[in-house]
């Protein structure tokens, strides 16, 4: 029976209506006589407040309303990954093939490939006891992921029919399964989850594993851990969508999800253009084959782009449902947030700092808190991580306004990016001083097993000394350079040398973009090695000057060129020049690192 | 007659305002009208204006006036809902041609002939449809073309503040933009919100003189034009832009100026609604509101035609963190800044490449593009050239005694940089070519092995040193 109401009142994406019986919060609604995609978010009475994914210019009160009894959902089964979603899971390649280069409204788009048929292996036979989140099949979604069908949500029992057809469409049945209630349900491979409703699992788990970047400041000094939260809050042009693209890139997760809330639309482009080109440095298959792209651009309504982000997150919870490890990044949250303030203004909502709504707070917790390492459901459980990475875009590159203060609430990781830097061309743009990660303790294990035993140190030591050269430029800026004591202007230079050498990495460089974390290692300790000599040779009446102009600081500032198959035998050699540079300068060979 | 937006079929008629409220009519007793529906209205002496619904309910409509409320009662007033969305005509016809800032012509020539009518709004290209931008225009102007270079199919603002020449670069840049080794030129589309009639007057005059006139559509909402109409401009002149991109293939340049002008009107419409302001009392949807402007541009699979935008704002009290420069360069694909204290010291044009960047320029450089060294010179500029600046701030502490020689190289630099790299005359056109050769010319002047953004290939091919020509001064 289908449920009809009556519009009152348009205001911009926000629509009320009456007469719609038996209304639920959040249920997805059809808005007008075009049915435009809507969803409640207000029920008071006999009228519902509607937000409507699509422009709503033509509008007029009386027309209809259709409740669907459906909540809003994204549709999770083979066929996602490589795809490019707007913000309610609507295929921006259909919408293209229906109306063109310019998205009108009222566009319907299937989620998946519904004449695809997938080669199917199923792993139950018949009489076997299922429960929820249990595989039944598995189908090879690209190279190299294996899409895993599970028994969906609030489903188990006997199965007691097994589709022996090899090739299988998304909503051809795969299984029968006999619940304990005595009905028979068919199990295809699609089914539909309520975008706002996090997916179950069994229980968290702490994380242990860094997620690996090859960005060099964040896999040494900030680094995130696979299950993880990070923040990275910066004016315009200080890099976060830069940082994103990167992670998107070469962060070594199974499956990346990339979130376009509210930014650009070439960047967008620039993605679906590369990384059908690039490879996954782990498998080799072009990085499309990992990624899944949702883009509500911020000329697109601004309702969809407030479901884009639980679109997003709701499509990782279900691949980590499968026992992968997930990274999802949204560029950027602050747009969401201003979607939220949007449709909170036009609800004539009591507004808090900003004009933001009261509950902006409990919102950004609630979507970072769907990140974490889980155990799955299921009789035999996975373990699957979703690690998030907002970007924030404070306006006015402020970091005191409401988003960036309750995001950094709830991140365990703060990538704080400077304007200073970006201004200097110093990429990344990331501030060493007020940046943080807190997981130090849940990797050290791992870093100190798999990657260097002394990683910690290496890391502790750069660091201690760019604040001693933060101090010292203070100094500078005061009393002028002549105040410092030699040992004190070696601290510049190897800082410099921190900075510049190590610290700097440029995303567009075809070897650089990417370094794998031995290098990094490699490279620091080279430069604390240089640090040793040059403090003995400062001892002994070197000059800062001479010491920093030995040929071998030209090759430490060309170490991030090196490519991959020669950097350990190069650095090697490097090591070695250091060495015999300074015992011709009468330092000798500095025992015990 | 020609009805620039003024699509007018019959319409229903109320007489029913309740009440007036700055750019706002509340018109009550009305039945059936659209949300975002044009209206007329016509005023008590005869006059017409037009107006856009912009909340609607059973009984009551909510109206944006564009040409304001000034001389409007409830009594005498009358409203005809249209049922049409604002609507423009576009055709070729339109080049050569000077409209106001709501699509009428004012040049007193014959009517142009409409192709098509066009939705004001336009519609969000869809993501998956653009085409990266990657061909390099050559403005002619080093500071943008060797740091900050632009590319055909960006949005790229000019971030200026009172009194400061940008008018006299874009000016410039509208003539000496090209594209090496594709000869088709530019369409001009220029759009003013609120500028004195002078600096209107100057703009045209440059394309006159240089005879880029014949291929340019004003638009023009002049500082004693009604405000309201400022948000109506920016969208009349791209969707003219559009058609003449998407629909003719030709290259255009759309110039949008003063985009605070425009920002006002929307902060007067929202006090006028008692809206919830976001910062310092704008609206929190001018994000929203601002993109759909700066995302038309760009390009699309397929079709031949672009479209670049220049925007132009002037910064309140030159401060970058205001929302309206603030909000912009969230969007925009970089951000070109004319700087006052280079200006106070005589520069042109008084850009400051430091805060300055274009987006896009990673993808429009380099080896086939525009030279294969442009990257690393850029990148060495760059680094050098904040080195002098940061010890420049020194300097004025501790004087210049103190530096090492290092140091002092660096403050020369920076002071040759501005005077010779940044500095150009109002008509000097440089090519890509000319401006990384006095990139080189002044990188001459640092140690080599401190050309560390450059990679080795590079420096060996094109170092003033190794090329044994234009050897800038010893270092
Ligand atoms: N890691 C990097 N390497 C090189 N250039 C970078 C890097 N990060 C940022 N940039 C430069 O800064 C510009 C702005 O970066 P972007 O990520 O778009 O900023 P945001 O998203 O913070 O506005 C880029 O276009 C690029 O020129
Ligand atoms: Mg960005």
């Amino acid at each position: 029976m289908e449920r009809i109401g009556k519009i009152t009142e348009i205001s911009g994406p926000v629509v009320k209506a009456v007469g719609l019986h038996g209304a639920k919060m959040y249920e997805a609604v059809r808005v007008g006589e075009e049915e435009l995609i809507g969803e409640i978010i207000l029920v008071r009475g006999n009228e519902v407040t509607i937000q409507v994914y699509e422009r709503t210019e033509g509008l007029r009160p009386g027309e209809k309303v259709i409740g669907t009894g459906e909540m809003l959902s994204a549709t999770l089964g083979p066929g996602l990954i490589g795809m490019i979603y707007d913000g309610i899971q609507r295929p921006l390649p259909e919408i293209a093939k229906a109306v063109g280069d310019f998205i009108s409204r009222g566009v319907e788009a299937t989620p998946l490939p519904m004449d695809k048929k997938w080669k199917m292996k199923k792993l139950v036979k018949v009489g076997d006891r299922v429960e929820e989140g249990d595989i039944i099949a598995v189908t090879q979604e690209t190279k190299t992921i294996e899409h895993r069908i599970m028994v969906p949500p609030g489903i188990r029992g006997k199965i007691v029919e097994v589709n022996e057809e090899d090739k299988l469409t998304v909503k051809d049945t795969i299984v029968k399964i006999k619940t304990p209630e005595g009905k028979v349900v068919e199990i295809c491979a699609v089914h539909k989850w309520p975008v706002r409703r996090p997916r179950r699992f069994k229980r968290r788990l702490p994380p242990t594993t860094p997620l690996i970047t090859g960005q060099r400041i964040i896999d040494v000094f900030f680094f995130i851990a696979k299950g993880g939260v990070a923040a990275i809050p910066g004016g315009f042009g200080t890099g976060k969508t830069v940082m994103q693209h990167q992670l998107a890139q070469w962060a070594d997760a199974d499956i990346i999800v990339y979130i376009g809330c509210g930014e650009r639309g070439n960047e967008m482009t620039e993605v679906l253009e590369r990384f059908p080109e690039l490879k996954d440095p782990r498998t080799g298959r072009p990085l499309m084959e990992r990624t899944i792209l949702i883009a509500n651009t911020s000329n697109m309504p601004v309702a969809a782009r407030e479901a884009s982000i639980y679109t997003g997150i709701t499509i990782a919870e279900y691949y980590r449902d499968m026992g992968y490890d997930v990274a999802l990044m949204a560029d950027s949250t602050s747009r969401w947030a201003e979607a939220l303030r949007e449709i909170s203004s036009r609800l004539e909502e009591m507004p808090g700092e900003e004009g933001y709504p009261a509950y902006l707070a409990a919102k950004i917790a609630e979507f970072y808190e769907r990140a974490g390492v889980v155990e799955t459901l299921g009789s035999k459980p996975r373990v699957g991580s979703i690690s998030v990475v907002g970007a924030v875009s404070p306006q006015g590159g402020d970091f005191s306004e409401p988003v960036t203060q309750n995001t950094l609430r709830v991140v365990k990781v703060f990538w704080a990016l400077d304007t200073e830097l970006a201004y200097r061309r110093h990429f990344p743009a990331i501030n060493w001083m007020r940046s943080y990660t807190l997981y130090t303790e849940a990797l050290k294990k791992y870093f100190e097993e798999k990657v260097d035993r002394n990683f910690l140190e290496y890391r502790k030591k750069a660091l201690s000394l760019l604040a001693k050269e933060a101090e010292l430029l203070e100094i500078v800026r005061v009393v002028g350079p002549d105040a410092l004591s030699p040992r004190e202007k070696e601290i510049l230079e190897i800082a410099r040398m921190i900075r510049e050498d190590f610290l700097m990495q440029s995303a567009f460089h075809e070897i650089d973009t990417y370094c794998p974390i031995k290098k990094s290692v490699l490279m620091l300790k080279t430069i604390l090695h240089f640090h040793k000599h040059a403090m003995e040779a400062v001892k002994k009446g070197i000059g800062v000057d001479k010491i920093f102009s030995l040929p071998v600081t030209v090759k430490i500032s060309r170490m991030k060129e090196l490519p991959y198959d020669v950097y350990e035998k190069e650095i090697a050699l490097i090591n070695e020049e250091i060495d015999k540079e300074f015992s011709e300068m009468g330092v000798p060979t500095c025992i015990g690192e | 007659m020609y009805r620039g937006v003024n699509v007018v079929r019959a319409g229903k008629m109320y007489k029913t305002i309740e009440s007036i409220q700055g750019p706002l009519l509340f018109v009550k007793r009305t039945h059936d009208i659209a949300f975002g529906e044009y209206v007329r209205i016509v005023a008590p002496d005869g006059s017409e204006r037009r107006g856009q619904v912009l909340e609607v309910a059973q009984n009551y409509a909510l109206i944006q006036v564009f040409e304001g409320t000034e001389g409007l009662n409830a009594a005498d007033t009358k409203v005809i809902f249209t049922g049409e969305t604002l609507e423009v005509p576009v055709s070729t016809d339109l080049l050569g041609r000077i409209l106001d800032g709501s699509g009428h012509p004012i040049d007193g020539l014959p009517d142009p002939i409409p192709e098509d009518f066009r939705d004001v709004n336009g519609a969000p290209i869809n993501p998956y449809c653009r085409e990266y931008p990657r061909e390099p225009i050559q403005t002619g102007i080093s500071a943008i073309d060797g740091m900050n270079t632009l590319v055909r199919g960006q949005k790229l603002p000019l971030f200026s503040g009172f009194g400061l020449p940008h008018n006299l670069i874009a000016a410039q840049i509208l003539r000496q933009a090209t594209v090496p080794g594709k000869p088709e030129a530019f369409v001009i589309v220029f759009a003013a919100m609120g500028i004195t009639s002078d600096e209107a007057r100057f703009f045209i005059e440059d394309l006159r003189k240089s005879g880029a006139i014949e291929r340019t559509v004003c638009v023009l909402n002049l500082a004693d034009d009604p405000a309201i109409e400022r948000l109506l401009t920016p969208r009349v002149a791209l969707t003219i832009a559009e058609h003449l991109a998407f629909d003719h293939d030709f290259h255009v340049m759309v110039l949008l100026t003063d985009m605070t002008n425009y920002a006002e009107a929307l902060r007067q419409i929202s006090a006028a609604r008692e809206e919830v302001p976001g910062r310092r009392g704008y609206p929190g949807y001018m994000y929203s509101d601002l993109a759909s402007i700066y995302e038309r541009a760009g390009r699309i699979r397929g079709r031949k035609g672009t479209i670049t935008q220049m925007p132009i704002l002037t910064m309140p009290h030159d401060d970058i963190t205001h929302p309206i420069p603030d909000l912009t360069g969230y969007i925009t694909e970089g951000q070109i800044i004319i700087d006052r204290e280079l200006h106070k010291r005589g520069i042109y044009p008084p850009i400051n490449v430091l805060p300055s960047l274009s987006r896009l320029m990673k993808e429009g450089i380099g080896k086939g593009l525009t030279r294969e060294d442009h990257r690393g010179v850029s990148d060495q500029l760059y680094y050098a050239y904040a080195e002098g600046r940061s010890l420049r701030e020194l300097v004025a502490i501790v004087g210049e005694e103190a530096l090492s020689p290092r140091d002092r190289r660096y403050l020369e630099f920076a002071d040759r940089f501005e005077k010779e790299f940044v500095s150009q005359d109002f008509y000097e056109n440089r090519t890509f070519e000319e401006t990384l050769d006095i990139g080189w010319d002044l990188l001459a002047m640092l140690p080599e092995e401190e050309l560390k953004r450059i990679p080795s290939d590079i420096i060996k091919k094109w170092h003033p040193k190794y090329r044994g020509s234009k050897v800038g001064s010893s270092s």
